[in-house]
């Protein structure tokens, strides 16, 4: 057995003793349901295989989805899960990065009290990971979906905005849109005013109705007064909050008093601060980024965190995880369990270690 | 021995012919019309390989051919980290042709790819699938999409007469080579204002990983030399 694998299942028994049951995800996942979720951008990260009976299959590119069907389909509430086993990522741009490396996870799903549920799963990966001086980095994108929604405008275009929270610099070209910041296209300019026609014929799926109604949208669109000055102000300094966690809080509070509607997202990190804080973690000293996870995929809409090797940059996060309860939403057809998890890679683990 | 590929048939081949001709180096097919032949006159120590366009870029990277002839949208699609793999020597001058993203021009309300983004968001919410974009050239398509921050799509294979998807509702949009724009307005398409993906030419390639001996080396500074590319 290698080294890694020893680790993988160190830590498996070590999430099997903290109450989580152990369960084993298939390798060839229905791709059909991951492109669903994630859209065109998996086909960039997960390897595509398929055959004539069962059409188009993923090699796992993790098992955060697996282990939610699984849950949805046929678990019981409160349930604690973890697994350790590869997971495979198609590499296109750094060949130094692995394409299958193990992961152990642990994930669980409880409604009662998702402070507690935060603060068990991030105590659990820290202390399993403490013995490497990881430097710990935490975000919350709730917080940042909390502040779209209390903006006074639109609301299409707060669906536009929440549409693009994961990728930052169209989040910033919306924003600069509908404060005015950035000019109307001179195209959209001469459809505002009438002046686009074609005499050519429609063809395709996309019906005429529906161009009518992005028009009509477009108009209603160009009627709406800008975003206030206030509330982007408001909205640019929660983006660049980057503190240790206590004058992070301190400052969200602080810009409760423009956009009120901030106030239970970050009552929310108050409580996460205090779960925290009676597992034993410092969170004097527990950095919170709002701009944190961001990039990464879509699934997370709460608390999110990573662990980084400080001497290390060019390694991936060695652990990370986060809330997805948006993920059980869209997979369980109607019914929601609030779940959050997380991942240690332990080949980093032993490379970190050096005794890889 | 060097060895130079260049594709095998077509206007591509002839005009390949033309470029090397115009400067001192004859590169001819040899055996009957059918046979994959082909040799050098002009220079010593070079052998001609004749290949598809489409495995130039593959034979470059694995190191089977010295130089070889393909256009840069095929490079760029089929070699991840190409610059590591191969190197351009010299644009050839012909062979262009732009890859570029296609919507139905009666699409008034769509010129840029953001808009492309909004009307596909409103399209998956109306169809309950995502906007499908027509391609062969899905790792640029994807990549060039992934910066202009278009969601909610989806790439559907297309290898041939993929400017006929829309009008057979296989996809809503397309994104192809065009050199003149022709098949695309036949086609009641138009290429979105910033939907430039790739500008493309014939180019010669050198392969960085390809083994060379000494008296390689002296053949392919002469060739290089002979032909402006160095």
């Amino acid at each position: 057995m290698t080294q890694a694998r020893e680790r993988a299942h160190a830590l498996r028994d070590r999430f099997i003793a903290a109450g989580a049951q152990l369960v084993k995800p298939p390798i060839l996942q229905p791709a059909d349901l991951l492109l669903d979720l994630y859209g065109e951008d998996i086909r960039a990260r997960a390897y595509v295989t398929s055959d004539a009976l069962r059409g188009e299959q993923m090699l796992r590119p993790d098992f955060t989805v697996p282990v939610v069907q699984m849950h949805m389909a046929n678990g019981a509430d409160p349930a604690r899960y973890t697994y350790a086993g590869k997971v495979f990522r198609r590499q296109e741009d750094d060949p130094d990065r692995a394409n299958e490396y193990l992961q152990v996870g642990y994930e669980l799903f409880d409604g009662t009290d998702p402070a507690a549920a935060d603060a068990e799963v991030f105590a659990l990966i820290a202390d399993a990971v403490s013995p490497l001086n990881l430097r710990a980095a935490t975000g919350d994108i709730g917080i940042l979906m909390a502040a779209v929604d209390g903006l006074d405008t639109s609301e299409r275009r707060k669906a536009a905005l929440r549409r693009h929270i994961w990728r930052p610099r169209r989040f910033r070209a919306l924003l600069d849109r509908f404060s005015g910041r950035s000019p109307v296209p001179e195209t959209r300019a001469a459809l505002l005013a009438g002046k686009a026609a074609t005499d050519a014929p429609l063809t395709g799926l996309r019906r005429q109705s529906e161009i009518d109604a992005r028009i009509a949208a477009l108009q209603a669109d160009a009627a709406e007064p800008p975003l206030s000055g206030a509330q982007m102000d408001s909205l640019d300094a929660l983006l660049n909050v980057r503190e240790t966690l206590p004058f992070a809080l301190a400052q969200m509070h602080t810009l409760c008093a423009d956009l009120p509607a901030l106030r239970p997202a970050v009552k929310r990190i108050d409580a996460r601060a205090e779960a925290l804080s009676a597992r034993g973690i410092d969170v004097d000293n527990l950095e919170f980024e709002a701009s944190f996870g961001r990039t990464s995929m879509e699934y997370y809409d709460g608390f999110v965190f990573g662990f980084y090797a400080e001497q290390r940059p060019d390694l991936p996060p060695v652990a990370s995880g986060g809330r997805y309860d948006a993920l059980t939403r869209r997979l369980g057809q109607g019914q929601e369990i609030p779940a959050v998890g997380a991942v240690i890679r332990p080949g980093l683990m032993d490379e970190l270690e050096g005794t890889a | 021995m060097i060895k130079l590929g260049v594709p095998s048939k077509g206007r591509l081949m002839d005009k390949t012919f033309q470029w090397f001709e115009k400067r001192g180096v004859t590169l001819m097919r040899t055996g009957s019309d059918r046979e994959y032949a082909g040799a050098v006159e002009g220079i010593d120590g070079v052998a001609l390989v004749l290949l598809s366009a489409g495995e130039v870029p593959r034979e470059l990277a694995a190191g089977r051919i010295h130089l070889g002839v393909t256009g840069t949208d095929l490079i760029h699609d089929k070699l991840p980290l190409w610059e590591q793999q191969v190197e351009p020597m010299a644009e050839m001058g012909f062979g262009h042709a732009d890859l570029v993203l296609a919507v139905p021009k009666a699409w008034i309300d769509v010129d840029l790819t953001d808009d492309l983004d909004a009307a596909a968001a409103a399209f998956r919410a109306a169809h309950g699938f995502r906007l499908r974009i027509a391609t062969k050239y899905h790792r640029l398509v994807r990549d060039f999409l992934r910066d202009a921050g278009v969601a909610d799509y989806a790439l559907v294979d297309s290898q041939g007469a993929t400017e006929g998807t829309v009008a057979n509702e296989t996809a809503e949009a397309i994104a192809d080579i065009t050199s003149s724009g022709d098949t695309l307005r036949a086609n009641h398409l138009k290429i979105l204002s910033d939907g430039l993906i790739l500008a493309s030419q014939a180019t010669l390639w050198r392969s960085r990983v390809a083994e060379v001996t000494d008296a390689d080396r002296a053949v392919l500074a002469t060739l290089l030399d002979r032909l402006g590319a160095d």
